[in-house]
């Protein structure tokens, strides 16, 4: 079987979307820039899904990189988008190389819970630091490009292009990750910790790399996202945004990257739809969609272009 | 009165609610193997049942003996026990038994969605207040503080629930029969025990018990929508702190995060918020799997 | 006599009231091929757990390559060349044979596993398929592994112990869960794949028939003791041996 190389598809992803730039209204394109946003900090989860755990706190990254941002903009008067994204990065995996380890002995459940805890401590410190804003959060000016300073039109083009290029680059290295040596070991890690420890590799070392890959991209999409928005608050770590990261994760499946921005774009798209139709009930329609998409697709959305037989266990 | 026996009272009274709100949890979690999120709006719908319950009692005369508003509020978290404890065993969960943890935490995160807007729904988004209970059993005196009678009924609250489910499934029959459903639901199921019957029955319980959590809260609170999301995230902690599906690690867990909060109220207020998870933390480090929890090496 | 490569030395442990391991002492010269035998329970898989890393003994020593490794983690003992295979085979059930057979190779490559280059590539589906061919299970490749026989899985679990470099190969029940015809060509397999490389055996086995046949040494278990270690005949013939491990006289 001829098999397309990750540039191909990169290349394919990066011209599809960036079509939008050209053919969405503006308020799918704000959209479309928040969905692929989230995406990120989801495809770190995913990353964390490959070996077997499922963070329940990625709120935390997504939190801790929009205020990172939101603090250089103000009191540091750093506006380039670049620069934003890169020192949120940086913060973010700086943090997320100090918790993995320490989170990287917990499975299941108790992982799952533990990066909760974290995120909740972020969500209860920030709200009560009243000098950066308390509960009320903060706001951030528009982002410059390398000195270039668009507004209105085109500075929503540019913040879409930005994250559409971001979005296929880290996509695209995921996918390079996922099949690669490491890659496997990590499946394999979620698949029988014993042997991989037999082959002589560390499970915890696989398990705090995907921690932090999954902190670094929290931390890019919680950039994006508080330069689209213009505004962060605390609820950016608030354990039910985590759970929606979550969803995302579950509904793309930990087989195919495409599923996962796919997904978090549907995820948008019901909300908003929903809140706009079902103004008073969008939760309710939000759930019963998580529970029908569990029940007819325990594999993810992935798994309908995947050739894995993913549940034949 | 000195600080340390302020923070021990305040400790306790928050400690007994606690207790209440994470036991049913862990007996949950115990026998269906399933971290509710849902448990969360079943504390808030118990809280909302009890404030209409209430309120209808004292509108259809109840100032005549306004201690039947206790009945009230118990009666409150039975109906939602019975009403809603089979809809989600029954209807929905019990498709998921043997599911992956993590899947099933997100089954229950749909429910509580779900949930979040029946209440909504039914109750509106207008606060709902019942104070009559708080107020009937007047105040204690200690030292030179002045106590609600009622928060020490919650207190008194917590060790019967504590007793009557620690007893139940240690001095019964039935008791018995749900700890060997605990130990191996397959092997207990070939013995003869209906097991789905046990699997209702708990589920049940831990919905009484949620919504019992709500319907004693509800007097001394304005009953609001998004009750639930801030307490089921205390109760997980607490029960992961004592370790899953333990009754007695939740007590112990219960006190230590009620103190450790009392504490930080008192002595470090910035700190309130996240000395929970603090606590939690701090717990998993000694001890991964939670305090009571039974760890076994598995044989290769 | 201090010249084994495995030097085992008064290794103990318990479990609650069990005692899994009591006084324990053994010395493996290399390129031998030992036989652990003894009744269910009788301490074998503990021995091995213990050689491997799995449990950490309560007392003794276990000297390799001039080290005591007593203590160590799988991981760290299996990089300084001493492997196992399981009782009941560890594999990745999610991935295929090849697939694991490449999570092997991957983990012992010639450079630490890379982020960057595919686990599939051309070089380490070769050097995997060499692999899966020694052992005979090539043709087994795209199956998942609930697909396969009991013998062809005990196969891919020595084969993936084998991706690194071994020095001694621990196999608990080679044998168990295979069907009664495959057992000796299996053996006959593993035992040539092992002597070609110059690995050191140590086999749990409950078939005296390949006890005899395959092992130079034998090492006699019963309640967690050590109660003969000599040649296959005299083990075998050992009154105390036939009363506890073996049931009849041999
Ligand atoms: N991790 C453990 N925890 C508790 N007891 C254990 C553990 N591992 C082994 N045991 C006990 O130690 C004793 C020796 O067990 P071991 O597995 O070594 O026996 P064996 O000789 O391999 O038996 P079999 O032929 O059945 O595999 C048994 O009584 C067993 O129950
Ligand atoms: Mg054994």
């Amino acid at each position: 079987m001829m098999r397309f190389s990750v540039f191909t598809y990169a290349a394919i992803g990066f011209v599809a979307l960036a079509a939008g730039a050209i053919v969405l209204p503006d308020w799918a394109m704000f959209l479309f820039a928040m969905a692929l946003a989230k995406g990120l900090v989801c495809l770190g989860i995913v990353g964390m899904m490959r070996g077997g755990v499922v963070s329940f706190g990625q709120g935390l990254y997504y939190c801790l990189g929009a205020y990172t941002a939101t603090l250089a903009a103000n009191f540091l008067g750093v506006s380039d988008i670049f620069l934003l994204t890169l020192l949120s990065a940086a913060v973010c995996l700086l943090v997320g190389l100090i918790f993995g380890p320490l989170l990287s002995s917990y499975r299941g459940i108790f992982f799952a819970m533990l990066s909760l805890a974290l995120s909740m401590v972020l969500y209860g410190s920030l709200s009560k630091m009243s000098f950066i804003g308390g509960t009320d959060g903060l706001n951030i000016g528009a982002p410059t490009f390398l000195g270039w300073a668009p507004e209105g039109r085109p500075l929503q083009t540019a913040l879409y292009l930005y994250v559409v290029t971001i979005v296929v680059i880290s996509g695209a290295l995921m996918r390079v990750y996922f099949d690669s040596e490491q890659g496997l070991i990590t499946q394999a890690t979620r698949d029988n910790e014993l042997r991989v420890e037999y082959l002589g590799a560390s499970v915890r070392t696989v398990m705090a790399y995907n921690y932090a890959f999954g902190a670094l991209l929290g931390g890019i999409g919680g950039t994006i996202a508080v330069l689209a928005l213009g505004h962060v608050d605390p609820e950016f770590a608030f354990w039910t945004t985590s759970g929606e990261f979550v969803f995302v994760a579950i509904l793309a499946g930990y087989l195919s990257v495409p599923a996962v921005f796919f997904a978090a774009i549907i995820l948008e798209l019901v909300r908003s739809f929903s809140s706009l139709y079902f103004p008073n009930t969008w939760q309710l329609s939000l759930g019963i969609f998580l529970l029908i998409v569990i029940v007819t697709l325990p594999s993810g959305l992935g798994s309908l272009v995947s050739r894995r037989k993913g549940q034949n266990t | 009165m000195d600080l340390v026996a302020t923070i021990l009272v305040d400790g306790l009274i928050y400690a007994g609610w606690l207790f209440i709100v994470s036991v049913g949890l862990t007996l949950v979690f115990g026998v269906l193997n399933i971290l509710n999120i849902a448990h969360g709006s079943l504390y808030a719908i118990g809280a909302y049942a009890s404030a209409s319950l209430v309120g209808v009692y004292f509108a259809a005369g109840g100032d005549a003996f306004p201690y039947g508003s206790y009945a009230a509020l118990i009666l409150a978290a039975v109906l939602v026990a019975v009403i809603l404890g089979p809809l989600l065993e029954r209807g929905l969960l019990r498709y998921f038994y043997g599911r992956d943890e993590v899947l099933n935490v997100l089954v229950t995160y749909a429910v509580f969605l779900i949930l979040e807007d029946v209440m909504k729904l039914i109750w509106g988004v207008n606060p709902y207040f019942v104070y009559e209970p708080y107020t009937l059993l007047g105040t204690v005196e200690m030292g030179s503080l002045f106590y609600v009678g009622y928060d020490f009924a919650v207190i008194a609250a917590a060790i019967i629930v504590g007793l009557a489910v620690w007893l139940t499934l240690n001095r019964t029959q039935i008791g018995k029969v749900v700890l060997a459903v605990i130990h191996d639901a397959e092997i207990s199921q070939t013995m003869g025990v209906n097991v789905k019957r046990i699997y209702l029955g708990a589920f049940m319980s831990g919905a009484f018990l949620a919504a019992l959590g709500g319907a004693l809260t509800a007097p001394m609170i304005s009953v609001t929508p998004g009750l639930g999301v801030n307490v089921i995230i205390v109760a997980f902690a607490v029960v992961i702190i004592g370790g899953l599906g333990s009754v007695p690690g939740a007590a112990i867990g219960a006190l230590m995060v009620g103190i450790s909060r009392a504490a930080s109220v008192h002595l470090l207020p910035e700190a309130e918020l996240f000395i929970i998870y603090f606590v939690m933390a701090i717990v998993l480090v000694f001890r991964p799997e939670g305090l009571f929890a039974k760890t076994q090496a598995r044989k290769i | 006599m201090s010249n084994g490569l495995l030097e085992v030395r008064d290794v103990q442990k318990t479990f609650g009231a069990v005692t899994a391991a009591k006084d324990i002492s053994v010395s493996v010269p290399q390129g031998s091929i030992y036989s652990l035998i003894g009744s269910n329970g009788a301490g074998k898989t503990t021995f091995v757990n213990m050689v491997t890393g799995y449990i950490k003994p309560d007392a003794g020593t276990i000297n390799f390559g001039g080290r005591n490794i007593a203590g160590l983690p799988p991981r760290q003992i299996t990089r300084l060349g001493i492997h196992r295979s399981f009782q009941i085979a560890q594999l990745c059930n999610e991935l295929t044979v090849e697939e694991n057979m490449l999570v092997a190779g991957a983990i012992h490559g010639r450079t630490r596993p890379s982020f960057l280059r595919r686990s599939d590539d051309a070089q380490a589906r070769e050097r995997a398929m060499a692999t899966l061919e020694r052992f005979n299970i090539a043709e087994h490749r795209n199956r998942l592994i609930p697909e396969l026989s009991g013998g062809v899985k005990k196969l891919l679990d020595i084969a993936m112990a084998m991706a690194g470099e071994t020095q001694i190969m621990l196999l608990d029940e080679p044998t168990s869960g295979v069907a009664a015809d495959e057992k000796f060509p299996i053996m006959d397999l593993v035992i040539d794949a092992l002597r070609d490389e110059g690995v050191t055996v140590i086999f749990v086995e409950h078939d005296m028939d390949i006890v005899n046949r395959y092992s130079e040494r034998v090492l006699a278990f019963y309640d967690g003791q050590i109660i003969a270690d000599d040649t296959p005949d005299v083990v075998l013939s050992d009154t105390e041996v036939q009363r506890y491990v073996t049931g009849a006289p041999a």
